[in-house]
């Protein structure tokens, strides 16, 4: 009878999801609900008003719809039959149950960075999770693109596996800090400027990229265009409360203040400042002219802004803390790329609601009100305002972007 | 056309989120009517208004478009101080407002029984402003054509446009199955509606009623003005739909 | 045939103020918590963001925000020997619509009421004896005094920002406030707002003739803030374009600014909009309600269940649902017996227009609450002996916009149209501006709400029938306040000044205000008031009136909202204190 019962203790040892073996399983499974929240699984993998981790969001590309599956564990349309090995290798090799490649919407390439037991502690977590019956068909991309075997050369050229690697020369603190980064919060996928190929250039860490309407800023320090004029203070504040002195988060950012980064440990928060305020800066971008205040554009712009702008943002350009983003002197304004301005200003934009800073004040939309010049006159006054410096914007990208914000929203 | 392949793989997760909606709220769209777990918010989702064109008159016929051109032409007349309310655009405020919802009444009480009232009681008829005006410039040129044989009030002498008028307003003309003096002040109060409303509206044209007064327009933010006691405004006034000093081409 | 939702723990009828504050405390205590709103969902940068606002026809003339009396009205009468006949377009008052209702698109003003108005008629009768009040004047003590909803004043406040200066901080008076105030537990939540030019001189001419003038109290945020709900305000630009419109950049104390960004957090609260409460539901005894039945937009009928049902609608509107409802005893003017409908009340006020000689005075420089008040002439703060009325308002220069569709002064005797008045216009724009009073309503026997015999809502539902008029005591009591108000104008060294004292017969075809009391009061004793010490109806214990103007026993010589948000603060920690505790009939 013993033997049975140790052979039974043993034979779920090995199938078991503790394979860290020092940790009780309430430990575990609330180590792995906190990776979740780093590494803001629920975003794809819960449809809104869906049930949680069910899967069903759908991802418009370029190229059809690809939907986010369902990993809750239920075992026929969920993950409930994934072994360890592979819910390791769909987080950290871009390979799912069989093998099949994964496409990079699932950032792989990023979680690569994360350590089998934490992705283990996730698997417990999810193992949790109510087991909802919601079979989703991932792959809806036309053909050829439905095809996963394209993956093998783009891994090839854009994907190294492999562990984070701790840096001895810094802080345990940076390296936490890093870890996050590069590994479960995946702030590449976004911020990290993308090749020709969709890879991240690995160059330009961090330096900002845009995405189908959004310009993910760049995050290095760079004091002109980056976090460079931020303290770690400022930095701190903004991932936990949603907002700072300088600006309020909205758009995509919003949505993983809300779901991740207001979630997260002040020591995590505190680490994830460390980091990037020491991650060295990829090659900044030179420094453009700034544009003489006395030409026509920036009269227009200087009129426009004083009679629409400023009962907000102010003449000064200093917004108000924590409710109108300052303007002066901010990185996102003066970005090369001026994306999010040209959306934000036309289409409006609403901030993140925290515990902390209930508030989300929002931006009104202007598109009805200026035209392509007016708007254009107008950015290109605020990017060189105040000692701000920025290439002018032209009335044909006003035009692009109001065209693709009809078209995508 | 881009290669496809690299397009596909310009993919990272967040750029194939659909709309920010998605994002930022886990519950109802903004029109929804259930609310609840966060504020709703939409792209574009508020009503701005529609501004007025220029063009063919929406509601008046040509005569009557022309009594009222005249009309608003006296009762703020052109002078030395800016245009008059023809040129300031109130004729086409009128017309544009008759051919709306405030033509129609909407959004008032308009259920029988209709009993005449006492003053205090408030306006008890059951025809609406576009009613008012039909029936009012109909029995207005009826008027004329007997008082002033092959004339219309439109080429009556500006005097004479003023004796009209000034007898509408007293009541001392009468006007066949129309108050006069009521449907004057009706006439009057939208005249000066126009003449003072953002221009997008159709009146006001280039802010002359605005820059009769000094009233500096659709302008959001005078703090650091609220201090300067007795002194002038600077700015000139500024319609929602901006102002001249918004344009980049000249 | 209505549908059944799932039950709650609490339904909450309007989603303005008092809804708002209420939907927060209960949720926030754990209940379950739906508030039903007629009118649409409203948020500041989606419907009055600061880019098409400041549009005067759209909003003050054409009063897009505002309740369509299609959706609503009333019938009106000055007594019972007319017919009463429906408001067919709102003039004289201009009831909200929406999410936040007047809240968002109210001037700001701030006031409390006096000590001695919370037992207005024990303190008369004491000092000019009890044949001083004319027989058919029915004003009573509020069951609550001063003291009582003092710590609430102050939560509101705080919950607002409000700018001022205090008078009077327990006990102490402080130079530069209000020195007839009731006292403080502490100074105002942010500094004064900043004076216009005409606030000025009046208050240099006030204060010449032994005044003391002060800053009105002002929910236009002087500064930047963060209320004790973590939420932030911003700081007011003196738009003029207050009233009747919402506040584009969130320094606008309101429902929207002040409490939704956190209430909405709760996930025990929803709000259900677009839908119209229709009746509160009461089972067989007839003393406990069981929930509220509503129509949504497509005409569907629902009943949703609640253990609390809380009518935090307009004034005008919690009457009438009462009187729909069959909850309390309605009025009978004739008999003077039952209580729903009792003691309806407005304002008077009244003006003085100022034409000065080569002033530049930016009126359109304005904010909703903006200007110099003296109250020297309020409630009982002056000796009413052998003037032959009762009751007093406050006075001042605090002119809120100069729009000109609205507010084109011109000299006495200007024609209306026409070069002369053309002339007139241009050159008296900016050298004139408005004073006012604005004074007590006093109950009385002949001012009433009943249901209307003959009119219907789109429902079938009679309409609600208002019967008023002024009495010779407010009439009276303006002439004599206005005249009071001259005096300090002709210090001005004017031009000209208009004295307008509130005249005869009231007409709801001209402007005055919103302020419509009374109805479902509030008292001691419930043969004379509808609900109790802690705004819950006598009738049916699970039914509570909190705050709304309703409530009011009669008008004193302020705007309502600071009492209003008071008393909602109050019914809260009633019901989380008392009632919930013990449910059943607190008194």
């Amino acid at each position: 009878m013993r033997r049975a019962l140790f052979a039974a203790i043993g034979f779920a040892a090995l199938t078991g999801a503790a394979s860290a073996q020092d940790l009780q399983r309430f430990d575990l499974i609330e180590r792995g609900r906190y990776l979740a929240v780093l590494g803001d699984c629920a975003a794809c993998h819960t449809a809104p008003g869906g049930q949680p981790y069910a899967g069903g969001l759908a991802l418009q590309t370029p190229f059809g719809k690809l939907v986010a599956p369902n990993i809750t564990p239920d075992r026929e349309t969920g993950i409930g039959n994934w072994t360890e090995d592979e819910f390791v290798a769909a987080m950290r090799d871009g390979r799912g149950r069989g093998g099949k490649r994964l496409y990079p919407a699932m950032p792989y390439p990023a979680y690569t960075k994360m350590t089998r037991d934490d992705a283990l502690s996730i698997r417990a977590y999810l193992a949790t999770v109510n087991p909802v019956s919601h079979a989703v068909e991932v792959n809806q991309l036309p053909f050829p693109f439905n095809i996963r075997l394209s993956l093998v050369f783009w891994n090839a050229l854009n994907f190294t596996p492999g562990r984070y690697q701790p840096n001895p020369q810094k802080s345990a603190e940076w390296n936490r800090g890093a870890y996050i980064v590069e590994g479960a919060a995946h702030c590449g996928t976004c911020h990290t400027p993308k090749t020709f190929l969709g890879g991240d250039k690995s160059d330009a860490p961090l330096a900002g990229a845009t995405l189908q309407g959004w310009f993910a800023p760049n995050i290095t320090t760079d004091p002109r265009v980056g976090i460079g004029g931020w303290s770690k203070d400022d930095l701190i504040e903004y991932l936990k409360t949603g907002t700072n002195a300088w600006t309020l988060a909205s758009g995509p950012m919003a949505e993983a203040v809300f779901h991740s980064t207001s979630k997260m440990t002040d020591a995590d928060i505190a680490a994830i400042a460390t980091y990037l305020k020491d991650s060295g800066v990829g090659a900044a971008a030179p420094k453009p002219v700034t544009v003489a205040l006395d030409g026509k554009a920036m009269r227009a712009g200087a009129a426009i802004y004083k009679d629409s702008c400023a009962a907000c943002h102010r003449d000064s350009g200093n917004g108000e803390v924590n409710l109108f983003p300052r303007l002066s002197g901010s990185a996102l304004v003066q970005s090369d790329d001026p994306t999010t301005l040209l959306r934000v200003v036309l289409q409006g934009s609403r901030a993140v609601s925290t515990s902390a800073k209930p508030t989300a004040p929002a931006m009104p939309a202007f598109d009805w009100r200026l035209n392509d010049d007016q708007a254009a006159a107008l950015l290109t006054y605020v990017r060189n305002s105040w000692g701000n410096t920025a290439s002018p914007i032209s009335a044909g990208s006003v035009a692009s972007a109001r065209a693709s914000l009809a078209s995508a929203p | 056309m881009a290669d496809p392949i690299s397009s596909l793989l310009r993919i990272s997760r967040r750029s194939l989120l659909a709309s920010t909606a998605a994002f930022l709220s886990s519950a109802s769209s903004v029109r929804a009517a259930t609310v609840s777990q966060g504020l709703p918010w939409g792209p574009n989702t508020a009503t701005p208004p529609v501004p007025v064109r220029p063009g063919p008159w929406f509601f008046f016929t040509a005569d009557e478009a022309a009594i009222v051109e005249a009309a608003v032409d006296r009762l703020i007349p052109p002078d030395e101080r800016g245009p008059g309310g023809k040129d300031a655009g109130c004729a086409v405020f009128i017309d544009r407002q008759l051919a709306g919802p405030f033509g129609r009444s909407d959004g008032l009480y308009m259920k029988p029984p209709f009993m005449p009232g006492a003053p205090t009681q408030g306006y008890q008829l059951s025809d609406a402003p576009a009613a008012r005006y039909r029936a009012g410039l109909k029995a207005l040129a009826a008027h004329i054509n007997s008082a002033f044989p092959g004339k219309s009030f439109a080429t009556l002498s500006p005097q004479d446009q003023d004796k009209v008028l000034a007898g509408l307003e007293s009541g001392s003309i009468a006007l066949d199955g129309v108050n006069a003096a009521q449907f004057f002040a009706l006439l009057l109060e939208n005249t000066i509606e126009g003449f003072f409303a953002d221009p997008i509206y159709g009146g006001n044209r280039n802010m002359a009623g605005w820059k009769l007064v000094g009233f500096p327009g659709a302008r959001y933010d005078y703090r650091d003005w609220v201090e300067r006691h007795n002194e002038p405004y600077p700015l000139p006034p500024v319609s929602i739909m901006g102002r001249s000093d918004w344009s980049v081409r000249e | 045939m209505a549908r059944k939702l799932p039950a709650k723990d609490v339904v909450i009828i309007g989603l303005g103020w008092t809804g708002s504050i209420l939907g927060y405390e209960l949720a926030k205590a754990g209940l379950d918590v739906v508030a039903i709103e007629r009118g649409p969902w409203r948020d500041t940068a989606t419907d009055f963001p600061p880019a098409y606002v400041q549009d005067e026809l759209r909003y003050a003339i054409r009063l897009d925000l505002f309740l369509r009396p299609d959706q609503e009205t009333l019938t009106f009468r000055n007594n019972a020997g007319q017919t009463a006949l429906p408001i067919r377009s709102f003039v004289s008052f201009l009831p909200g619509n929406g999410v936040g209702g007047a809240g968002v698109h109210w001037n700001g003003q701030t006031w409390r009421f006096l000590p001695t108005d919370f037992r207005v008629r024990s303190h008369l009768e004491e000092r000019y004896g009890k044949d001083a009040l004319p027989a058919d004047m029915t004003i009573q003590d509020w069951p609550l005094s001063y003291d009582d909803i003092e710590p609430y004043y102050d939560r509101f406040e705080k919950l607002c920002g409000t700018s001022g200066k205090a008078g009077n901080i327990r006990g102490v008076k402080q130079p530069g406030g209000n020195p007839f105030e009731g006292w403080r537990s502490s100074e105002y939540p942010t500094p004064p707002l900043k004076q216009g030019y005409g606030a000025t001189l009046f208050a240099e001419a006030a204060r010449k003739a032994g005044h003391s003038p002060f800053p009105q109290p002002a929910s236009n945020l002087s500064e930047a803030y963060v209320n004790p709900l973590g939420i932030k305000l911003g700081q007011c630009t003196y738009c003029g374009f207050c009233e009747r419109f919402g506040c584009g950049n969130y320094s606008k104390s309101s429902p929207q600014t002040c409490v939704l960004p956190a209430l909405l957090r709760f996930p025990n609260f929803t709000a259900q909009t677009e839908s119209e409460v229709t009746k509160i539901n009461l089972d067989g005894t007839g003393t406990r309600a069981t929930g509220v039945t509503y129509v949504d937009t497509s005409g569907n009928e629902w009943e949703q269940p609640a253990s609390l049902v809380l009518v935090c609608a307009f004034a005008l509107f919690n009457v009438r649902l009462l009187l729909l409802s069959g909850i309390g005893k309605p009025y009978d003017s004739q008999t003077g017996q039952g209580v729903v409908g009792r003691n309806y009340a407005y304002q008077t006020t009244s003006s003085v227009g100022v034409i000065l000689r080569d002033k530049v005075l930016n009126t359109f420089i304005a904010t909703g609450a903006h200007g110099m008040i003296i109250d020297d002439y309020n409630g009982d703060n002056f000796d009413h002996s052998g003037l032959g009325f009762v009751g007093g308002g406050y006075m001042g220069m605090w002119q809120t916009n100069a729009r000109p569709i609205e507010t084109r002064p011109v000299p006495a005797g200007t024609p209306k149209w026409g070069a002369q008045w053309k002339k007139a216009t241009a050159e008296t724009f900016n050298r004139a501006m408005s004073l006012g009073t604005h004074a007590s309503s006093y109950s009385y026997r002949d001012c009433y709400l009943d249901l209307d015999p003959t009119y219907k809502d789109r429902l079938g539902r009679p309409l609600m029938r208002m019967t008023f008029d002024f009495h010779d005591n407010e009439l009276k009591m303006s002439a004599y306040l206005t005249d009071r108000l001259a005096e300090i104008a002709r210090a001005l060294d004017p031009v000209e000044i208009t004295p307008s004292p509130r005249k005869g017969p009231y007409t709801i075809d001209i402007y005055q205000t919103t302020h419509n009391t009374g109805g479902t009061v509030m008292g001691a004793d419930p043969a004379t008031s509808v609900i109790n010490r802690y705004c819950q109806s006598w009738d049916v214990h699970n039914v509570f009136v909190p705050g709304g103007a309703s409530v009011f026993p009669q008008n004193h010589g302020y705007n309502p909202t600071d009492t209003v948000g008071a008393l909602a603060y109050w019914t809260a920690d009633a019901i989380k204190g008392r009632y919930l505790k013990n449910p059943g009939p607190l008194m």
